[in-house]
C-alpha cells in the first residue's frame, strides 16, 4: 500500500541520503518524494510516498524518527490531511480538439501556461488521483507529455504539524513520558 | 592558534580516550605528526578492519567508547566491516578517517572514496567535517551519539586541509543535536502494569540480551530474577549478565541454545525480554516462537519493539532505569500479598528444573582424541568465570558459548549479529589494552585465525600477553557441518589443508607456541600457556568432524531442536 511519510529534517548536506538509503536498505520502495525549505531555512520538509506492506508502516516511521537529522517523522497516511500533487503537461492536437481541451481543463481547474500552434502547455494542481483522471482525459486528445511533482502532503491535525524542533535546542534530552507504543 | 590535528587530538582527551587502534597514510599525515608528541596512545594494527575490531574490543570489554583511525580510500573502505559489526551489536565505537582535501572532494583525487556515502548505512550516524570551525562540535557530537542511548559507531570524515589550518581551539560546552531523541525513563504507568502482569504469570521466563550490558544493568536483572523466582535465559550477547551458576538461569536459547531454554521459551505464558531484539537466531521460525506467551519488551530503541514480534506491553526506556522501577513495584505487590499462583510457579520452576536436568550441556571428553567441548571445559576450568574470552566466529564459538561460563558481564566478546570471521584476535587485543590486569583468551577457528595472523606482530610489539587458543578441526567447521547435514555431506571448499607449523610461526614472531593433540596433554599445555607472562599460541587439533548441538534446523521451531547426531537405528 501506499504510505504518505511527512519528515521535518535539518538542513544538513546528507540528510536526503540518509533518508533514502534507509528506505533503500530495508527495501522500501519510493513512489515519490519532494523536500524544501520550511520557513526556518535551516530546516526542510519532505513528503515522502513509499509502498510498503501496511504492517511495516510504524517501523518506516521509527526507523526515520532514528535519524539523527529527523526532526519528526509523521504518517499522514490515515490521519486528516490534504496532499497535492502537479503536473506540467504538454499535448499535441489538432486544431478541432482544442475547445474541447480548453474546456476540460477549465473543469480541473488547470491553467494554460503556454500555448502554440502544435498544441497546449498546462499546469494541473490536484489530489494525486484526480490528477490521474485528468491525465487519462487528456490522453483521449491527443499525444501528451506529462512531468509530475509528487505529491505534497500538511496533516491538518496542530499537533502535529510542528514547525519548531521538538525539543529544547542546546542538546540535552530532557525525560518525558512518552505514550505508550502501539504493537501491531 | 592550534592546527585542526591538535584540536581534534584535545577534544579526544576531553573525551577521556587514552588509547587510538589506527593505521596511517597520506592525508592523515598531519594527525600522526600531531600525534608524535601528545600523550594520547596510539596503537598500530597491521590491518584497519583490526583497528576497528580492536576499538570494539576495547569498548565492549569496558563500556567506553572505542577509538579507531584510517586514512582516506583505502584505509576507510578497510573499516566497513569492523563497522558494521559494531553496528549490529550496537557497540560504542568513533572512527575517524582522513579525507583527501576540501578542494579535490568530488574530483576522484588520489585515495579518494566517498566515505562518508559508504558508510552511511554502517553507522548510527557520521560527519563530514568541512571547516576546522565545525572540527570540536563534530567530535563531541560524535562520542555523545556513539555512547548514549541505542550505542553505535560513529564515523567522523576529516580532510587533509581540515588538519592542516589553524584556529583558536575553544572548549565545546554544549552539544546540538535537535533531532536525537533518547527516552531513558519508561512510562510509569506500563511498568506498574508490567509488574501486575509478572506477578499475575503462572510461567514467566525473562529473555535477556546485550541491552543489559549496554545499560550496566545486571544487579537489577538479578534482583528481578530473584524477587520474581522466575527462569531466566540471557542471549549469546548477554552471557555474564547472570552469574553462570545462579539457579535460576537455564543458559542461552535459540539455534545452539540448551534445551531448557529452548523449551522454556516455548511453554511460557510470559516473555519478559529486556534489552533484546528477537533475533532470528534466537526465535527460529517466528511463527512459531513463545506461541503461548504474552510479550513484555523493554527497549531504549523504539525501533526494536514490534519489529519482529509484536509487545503485548511495551515499554521504551534505559533497562537499568525500567528495571529499578519495576524491582519497587514488585516489592509493593510481595508486600501486598502473597502470590495467587503459587502453586502454578512451583510446578512451572520443577518443570524447567527438569528440563535442565533431562538434556543438560555436557561436554563430549575421549581418551584419544580432543573434544571441542572438552578444550572448552578446560578452559572453563582455567577462566573460573573471570577470564575475558574473546572468540572468532564458527563451531568454536558457540561451544565456547555453551561451555565457558562468565560470572560477570563484559568478558565474553564475540561478533553477535554480524557474525564476522577474523573478530576474535583483534578483539582480544582491544581488550587486553583496556584491562590490562585480565587474563584474556581469544579462541579463534583454524579458519578465522588465518584472517588475523599479522596482528600477532601487534601483540609483539606490545608485549600483549593474549592467550591464543587455536580450535583446530581442519575444517570451515560450521560450514562444513550444514554441508554435512543440509547439502549430502558434499563438502565444497571448506577443507583448510596447508595450516602452519605454529610452533615456528610464533617463533618467527618471537613468542612461544605449541600444537596439543592427545587429551592428556591438554589441560598442562593450557596451564604453561596461562603460566606464561607474554602471549601464546596454542594449537588444539580436535576431532574434525564433531557438530554443534542442539541445533533448530534453518525455518524449525526452536523447541524442534536436534538434539544429537543421529543415533544408528536399532530395529
Ligand atoms: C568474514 C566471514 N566470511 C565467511 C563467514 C562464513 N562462515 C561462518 S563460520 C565459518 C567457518 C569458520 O571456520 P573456522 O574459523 O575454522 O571455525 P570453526 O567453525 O571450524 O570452529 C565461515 C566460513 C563468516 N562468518 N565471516
Ligand atoms: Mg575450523
Amino acid at each position: 500500500m501506499l504510505q504518505i511519510i511527512s519528515l521535518l529534517v535539518e538542513n544538513k548536506p546528507g540528510s536526503l541520503m540518509r533518508i533514502t538509503g534507509l528506505l533503500s536498505a530495508r527495501a522500501y520502495n519510493i513512489e515519490s518524494l519532494t523536500v524544501a525549505r520550511t520557513l526556518d531555512p535551516e530546516l526542510s520538509r519532505m513528503s515522502i510516498v513509499v509502498d510498503v506492506e501496511p504492517h511495516l508502516r510504524s517501523q518506516v516511521i521509527k526507523q526515520m524518527n532514528k535519524l539523527i537529522n529527523v526532526l519528526q517523522a509523521t504518517d499522514l497516511t490515515d490521519s486528516p490531511a490534504v496532499c497535492r500533487d502537479m503536473a506540467l503537461m504538454r499535448i499535441k492536437a489538432p486544431l478541432a480538439n482544442r475547445t474541447a481541451i480548453l474546456k476540460e481543463a477549465e473543469i480541473f481547474g488547470a491553467r494554460v501556461v503556454d500555448q502554440s500552434t502544435e498544441g497546449f502547455a498546462l499546469e494541473a494542481t490536484g489530489d494525486p488521483e484526480k490528477l490521474d483522471e485528468f491525465i487519462d482525459v487528456m490522453r483521449g486528445y491527443g499525444d501528451i507529455d506529462v512531468i509530475r511533482s509528487g505529491s505534497v502532503a500538511v496533516s491538518l491535525e496542530t499537533k502535529k504539524l510542528r514547525l519548531s524542533p521538538p525539543v529544547p535546542r542546546g542538546g540535552g534530552n530532557p525525560a518525558r513520558e512518552e505514550e505508550p507504543v502501539e504493537s501491531k | 592558534m592550534m592546527s585542526g590535528a591538535r584540536i581534534l587530538l584535545e577534544c579526544l582527551l576531553r573525551e577521556n580516550v587514552d588509547c587510538i587502534f589506527g593505521y596511517p597514510g597520506g592525508v592523515t599525515l598531519p594527525l600522526y605528526d600531531a600525534m608524535y608528541d601528545h600523550a594520547i596512545r596510539h596503537v598500530l594494527v597491521r590491518h584497519e578492519q583490526n583497528a576497528c575490531f580492536a576499538a570494539e574490543g576495547y569498548a565492549r570489554s569496558t563500556g567506553k567508547v572505542g577509538v579507531c583511525c584510517a586514512t582516506s580510500g583505502p584505509g576507510a573502505t578497510n573499516l566497513v566491516t569492523g563497522l558494521v559489526d559494531a553496528m549490529m551489536d550496537s557497540i560504542p565505537v568513533v572512527a575517524l578517517t582522513g579525507q583527501v582535501s576540501t578542494k579535490l572532494i568530488g574530483s576522484d583525487a588520489f585515495q579518494e572514496a566517498d566515505t562518508f556515502g559508504i558508510t552511511r548505512s554502517c553507522t548510527k550516524h557520521n560527519f563530514l567535517v568541512k571547516t576546522i570551525a565545525d572540527l570540536p562540535q563534530a567530535i563531541h557530537e560524535a562520542f555523545y551519539i556513539a555512547s548514549s542511548g541505542r550505542p553505535g559507531p560513529v564515523l567522523v570524515d576529516i580532510p587533509k586541509d581540515v588538519f592542516q589550518a589553524q584556529a583558536h581551539y575553544s572548549p565545546v560546552s554544549s552539544i546540538h543535536l535537535p533531532g536525537y531523541k533518547v527516552i531513558v525513563e519508561g512510562h510509569a504507568g506500563q511498568i506498574r502494569r508490567a509488574a501486575q502482569m509478572m506477578w499475575d504469570a503462572e510461567r514467566p521466563l525473562v529473555y535477556a540480551g546485550g541491552g543489559i550490558v549496554a545499560a550496566d544493568a545486571s544487579a537489577e536483572l538479578r534482583e528481578l530474577v530473584e524477587t520474581l523466582d522466575t527462569p531466566a535465559v540471557t542471549t549469546l550477547m548477554g552471557l555474564g549478565i547472570l552469574p553462570s551458576a545462579h539457579p535460576n538461569f537455564i543458559s542461552m536459547p535459540g539455534m545452539h541454545g540448551s534445551y531448557a531454554a529452548n523449551m522454556a521459551m516455548t511453554q511460557c505464558d510470559l516473555l519478559i525480554a529486556l534489552g533484546t531484539r528477537f533475533d532470528d537466531r534466537v526465535t527460529g521460525r517466528l511463527s512459531a516462537f513463545a506461541p503461548k506467551a504474552k510479550v513484555i519488551h523493554v527497549d531504549i530503541d523504539p525501533a526494536e519493539i514490534g519489529k519482529n514480534r509484536a509487545a503485548d506491553l511495551p515499554i521504551v526506556g534505559d533497562v537499568k532505569k525500567v528495571l529499578a522501577k519495576l524491582n519497587r513495584n514488585l516489592k509493593e505487590l510481595a508486600a501486598e500479598a502473597g502470590s495467587k499462583n503459587e502453586s502454578s510457579r512451583q510446578s512451572w520452576g520443577r518443570q524447567v528444573r527438569e528440563w535442565k536436568q533431562e538434556h543438560p550441556l555436557t561436554p563430549e571428553i575421549s581418551q584419544e582424541e580432543i573434544k571441542p567441548q572438552h578444550l572448552m571445559r578446560e578452559i572453563d576450568r582455567l577462566s573460573g568465570g573471570r577470564a575475558i574470552v574473546a572468540s572468532d566466529v564458527g563451531q568454536h564459538q558457540m561451544w565456547a558459548a555453551q561451555f565457558i561460563r562468565f560470572d560477570e558481564p563484559r568478558l565474553w566478546l564475540n561478533s553477535g549479529g554480524l557474525g564476522s570471521m577474523g573478530f576474535g584476535l583483534p578483539a582480544a587485543i582491544g581488550a587486553q589494552f583496556a584491562r590490562p590486569d585480565k587474563l584474556v583468551f581469544a579462541i579463534v577457528g583454524d579458519g578465522g585465525f588465518q584472517m588475523s595472523i599479522p596482528e600477532l606482530a601487534t601483540i609483539v610489539n606490545h608485549s600483549l600477553p593474549v592467550k591464543i587458543i587455536i580450535m583446530n578441526n581442519g575444517y570451515l567447521g560450521m560450514v562444513r557441518q550444514w554441508q554435512e547435514l543440509f547439502y549430502n555431506n558434499r563438502l565444497s571448499a571448506v577443507e583448510l589443508s596447508s595450516f602452519p607449523d605454529v610452533t615456528k610461526l610464533a617463533g618467527a614472531y618471537g613468542f612461544k607456541g605449541r600444537t596439543v593433540e592427545r587429551p592428556s596433554e591438554l589441560s598442562s599445555a593450557l596451564e604453561e600457556a596461562v603460566r606464561e607472562p607474554g602471549p601464546y599460541l596454542l594449537n588444539v587439533r580436535v576431532t574434525p568432524f564433531e557438530n554443534v548441538y542442539p541445533m533448530v534446523p534453518a525455518g524449525a521451531a526452536i523447541h524442534e531442536m536436534v538434539l544429537g547426531p543421529p543415533q544408528p537405528v536399532t530395529a
